[in-house]
C-alpha cells in the first residue's frame, strides 16, 4: 500500500472515530450547543439594544463560536486521554499528520454545526435577514473560516493535552494565534448580513483572507503535530 | 565546568561598561543636547527609547527562530542553541513591553488617549501575548530535550503567524474606516542630532541585547546543569539501592 | 539465537525522577520475558522505552534493529504495548473500538471477528459501550485490539490484572500462540506463581537496575 492512502485511510479512521464518539455520547448537542445559544442570549442581556445587535451580530456569532471552539477542543482531546488513547495511537507508530488531519475533519464537522447554529440563533434572537447572494457568502465563510479554526486549534489542542494538568493553557496559545480568522469572518459575515450598509462584494477580500489562514494552517499542522504531542 | 561564580566573564564586563557608557551618552543626547521637535515638542524624546525597544524585540524574536531552527535542524541537537533561543524570547518579551509602555505613553501625550486601535499597536500587542505562551510552553516541565522540541516548534510556528496576524490587522483597519489617526513618523522632521540620537540608542540597545543574552543564557545553562547534577545525585541513589 | 532487544546502561527520566537509572537488558527473538520487582522499581518505565515511547537520557539501545535513541518512532509500528490503561474510547462500544484499530493497521474483518472470539468479546458484549464494561472486559477489549495490530514484540503491563480465571488462561494461550507464530513477549507481573509457569526467563528490575 503506498503511503498516500495509508494517510488517507488513517485520516478518514481517525475522523470516523472523532464523529461517532460524538454520535454515541452527544456531548456537543446536550451540552455545547446550549452553551453556544445561551451565550448568544446573554451578549442581547448586555448590548440591550436592537439597533446595535443587528449591527454586531456578526461579530458576536464568531466570538461565540471563537468560545464553544474551546470547549469542543478541550472535549476531542480528554477523549483521548481518559483511557491512554492517545498514548496508544502514539505507540501503535499511528502517523501523527493522519491523527492531525482526522481530528481537524471531525472538529471542522462539529464546529460548522455549531456555526450554523449560532447564524440561526441570530436570525431569529437579533432580527438579521439575508440576501440569496449574501447567503452563499456566509456559507463560503462559514466553510473557509471553520477550517482554518479546526486546523490550528487542533495543533494546540494536542499541545496543551500532551501535558497533563496543563490544558489552561490552550485559550492563552490559541486565542492570539486566531486573530485573523476573528477579523475575517466578521468582516466576511458584515458583508453577507449587510450589516451597516455593507455591501456583499466587500466580503470576498475577506475570504481570501481566512483561505490563505486555512492552507497554511493545513500545512503546519500537518508538519508540527507529530513533534508537539510527542514526549 | 568552570568554578568560578556569576555568569560573567572579562568580556562581558567589557561589553557591560561600555553598554553603561552609551546608555548614560543617550539620555544626555536624548533629555539635553537634542532639540525639541517642530510638532511634537519635547514628546519626541520618548522616540530614542521606544523605537530601539522595538527594534530590539524584532531583533530578539528573530534570534529565536534561528536558534529554534538551528537545534531543530542540528544533527546532534545542541541544547545550548534552545537556551539562547528562550533567553532570547524572554528579553524580547522584556523590550516588547517597554515598547508598549512607552508608545502609550506618547500617544497619551500626542493623541490624549493611551491606546488606540492602530494596526501597529494592535498587532504588537498580539506579539506580545504569542511570545508570552511561547514562555509559558517553556516552563511546563519534563525533560531539557522535551522543553526544546516542544518550544522550538512553537517559537517556528510563531514567526510564520506573526506576518499573518500583522497583515489582517492592516487589512482591518485600512479597509474599516476609523478617525484618522496621526502617523506616529510622518511628522517629524529630523535634524542632524537628534538623527545621531536615534542610532545612538538603536546602538547601545543592540549592545544591550547582547549582554543581556550573554547573561541570561548563561544562568539557564546553569540551571540545567544544576538540574542534571540532581539527576546524576538521583540516578546514583537509584543505583545504590538496587545493590543492596 | 537472535536478539530483538539489546539495551546498555539505558537512563530514562520521569520528569526529574530517573525512573530507570543505567539499565541493561538483552531479549532474544521467541522469548517470554517476565519482568518482575516491587511497585516504583521502574518495570512500566522500560516496557515504555523498549515500545519507543519513552525517550532514553542516556545509554543505547537497539529493538528489532533499530536505534532507540535516534529512531524511536520507527519501532512503535512494529512493537504493540498494553500500559495500565487500556487505550479504550469510553464512548465507543468493543466492536468499534476494535475496528478503528483495526482500521489504523488495515486488517480484515474476519481478523477482526476472530480477536473477538479469541478474546470472547463477542456477541452482546460487541455492542456495548467501553464506559459499561468492567475492568476485566475492558483488559479483555484491550488485548483483543492488541491482537489485530500483528505486533512482531508483545510489551504487557500487567496483563493479568482484572481477568478471571478463564480470562488468565486465554491470555496465557493467546501469548503462547503468538509465540508460536515469531513473536515475542515481555510482561510485567505481580502474579509471579502464574507468570513463572507462562515466562521462559526471569528477570528482576529493582531501583532502576535489572538482574
Amino acid at each position: 500500500m503506498t503511503n498516500t492512502s495509508l494517510r488517507r485511510r488513517i485520516t478518514f479512521a481517525v475522523a470516523r472515530k472523532d464523529l461517532r464518539i460524538e454520535w454515541n455520547s452527544r456531548v456537543l448537542v446536550n451540552q455545547v450547543a446550549p452553551f453556544a445559544a445561551i451565550v448568544m442570549v446573554l451578549f442581547a442581556f448586555a448590548l440591550d439594544n436592537d439597533g446595535i445587535l443587528q449591527r454586531v451580530a456578526p461579530g458576536l456569532v464568531w466570538l461565540a463560536t471563537l468560545f464553544s471552539m474551546l470547549v469542543v477542543i478541550q472535549r476531542s482531546f480528554s477523549v483521548e486521554s481518559a483511557d491512554g488513547a492517545l498514548d496508544a495511537l502514539r505507540v501503535a507508530g499511528v502517523d501523527p499528520t493522519a491523527i492531525f488531519l482526522g481530528k481537524s475533519i471531525a472538529l471542522m464537522v462539529q464546529l460548522f454545526a455549531l456555526e450554523a447554529l449560532l447564524v440561526g440563533t441570530a436570525f431569529v434572537l437579533y432580527n438579521i435577514t439575508m440576501s440569496p447572494a449574501g447567503l452563499v457568502e456566509a456559507f463560503v465563510t462559514m466553510l473557509t473560516a471553520t477550517a482554518g479554526l479546526a486546523c490550528v486549534g487542533t495543533l494546540y489542542g494536542g499541545l496543551a493535552a500532551g501535558v497533563r494538568g496543563r490544558e489552561t493553557l490552550l485559550p492563552l496559545l490559541l486565542l492570539p494565534v486566531v486573530a485573523p480568522v476573528l477579523i475575517g469572518a466578521t468582516r466576511a459575515m458584515e458583508a453577507a448580513f449587510g450589516s451597516g450598509g455593507a455591501q456583499v462584494s466587500e466580503g470576498w477580500p475577506w475570504i481570501g483572507l481566512l483561505t490563505v489562514f486555512a492552507v497554511l494552517f493545513i500545512a503546519l499542522g500537518s508538519v508540527a503535530f507529530g513533534p508537539l504531542v510527542d514526549e | 565546568m568552570s568554578t568560578h561564580s556569576g555568569t560573567g566573564t572579562k568580556a562581558t564586563r567589557g561589553l557591560g561598561i561600555i553598554v553603561l557608557l552609551m546608555l548614560i551618552a543617550l539620555a544626555f543626547f536624548g533629555l539635553v543636547f537634542s532639540a525639541e521637535d517642530v510638532v511634537q515638542g519635547s514628546t519626541v524624546r520618548i522616540m530614542y527609547v521606544h523605537v530601539p525597544a522595538i527594534w530590539v524585540a524584532y531583533l530578539a524574536f528573530g534570534l529565536t527562530a534561528v536558534c529554534s531552527a538551528v537545534y531543530l535542524s542540528g544533527k546532534n541537537r545542541s541544547l545550548a542553541w534552545d537556551r539562547v533561543a528562550g533567553a532570547s524570547g524572554e528579553i524580547g518579551v522584556l523590550f516588547v513591553a517597554v515598547s508598549l509602555v512607552t508608545g502609550s505613553l506618547w500617544g497619551r501625550l500626542t493623541w490624549g488617549t493611551y491606546w488606540v486601535w492602530d494596526a501597529r499597536l494592535t498587532s504588537t500587542a498580539f506579539l506580545f501575548i504569542t511570545y508570552i505562551g511561547y514562555l509559558a510552553v517553556r516552563r511546563l516541565g519534563g525533560t531539557h530535550r522535551q522543553r526544546a522540541r516542544r518550544s522550538s516548534v512553537l517559537a517556528l510556528l510563531a514567526i510564520v503567524e506573526i506576518p499573518l496576524v500583522h497583515f489582517s490587522v492592516n487589512m482591518w483597519r485600512s479597509l474599516h474606516q476609523s478617525a484618522s489617526v496621526a502617523d506616529p513618523n510622518a511628522k517629524v522632521q529630523l535634524d542632524g542630532l537628534m538623527l545621531f540620537s536615534l542610532f545612538l540608542g538603536l546602538f547601545a540597545f543592540t549592545l544591550l541585547f547582547v549582554w543581556l543574552v550573554l547573561h541570561r543564557q548563561r544562568t539557564l545553562q546553569l540551571e540545567d546543569a544544576f538540574a542534571d547534577r540532581g539527576l546524576d545525585a538521583a540516578i546514583a541513589a537509584r543505583r545504590e539501592e538496587a545493590v543492596k | 539465537m537472535e536478539p530483538v532487544i539489546e539495551l546498555k546502561g539505558v537512563v530514562a527520566v520521569l520528569g526529574s525522577f530517573p525512573a530507570l537509572a543505567g539499565i541493561d537488558l538483552t531479549v532474544q527473538r521467541g522469548e517470554i520475558l517476565l519482568l518482575q520487582g516491587p511497585n516504583g522499581a521502574g518495570k512500566t518505565s522500560l516496557l515504555r522505552v523498549c515500545a519507543g515511547l519513552l525517550p532514553i537520557e542516556r545509554g543505547e539501545g537497539r529493538v528489532l534493529g533499530i536505534d532507540v535513541t535516534s529512531q524511536r518512532e520507527l519501532i512503535r509500528a512494529r512493537v504493540g504495548l498494553l500500559g495500565h490503561s487500556n487505550g479504550l474510547y469510553l464512548d465507543l462500544t468493543v466492536e468499534q473500538n476494535i475496528m478503528f484499530w483495526a482500521a489504523t493497521v488495515g486488517a480484515s474483518d474476519a481478523e477482526v471477528a476472530s480477536a473477538m472470539k479469541r478474546m470472547n468479546v463477542d456477541g452482546r458484549l460487541a455492542k456495548v459501550k467501553a464506559s459499561q464494561l468492567s475492568a476485566g472486559q475492558r483488559r479483555r477489549t484491550a488485548l483483543a485490539s492488541l491482537i489485530v495490530r500483528r505486533a512482531e514484540i508483545w510489551l504487557l503491563d500487567e496483563p493479568h490484572a482484572g481477568l478471571d480465571a478463564s480470562g488468565r488462561d486465554e491470555l496465557d494461550g493467546l501469548l503462547r500462540d503468538a509465540v508460536a507464530a515469531g513473536a515475542t513477549v515481555v510482561l510485567a507481573s505481580h502474579e509471579s506463581e502464574r507468570a513463572n509457569g507462562l515466562a521462559t526467563r526471569v528477570v528482576t528490575v529493582d531501583g532502576g537496575g535489572a538482574r
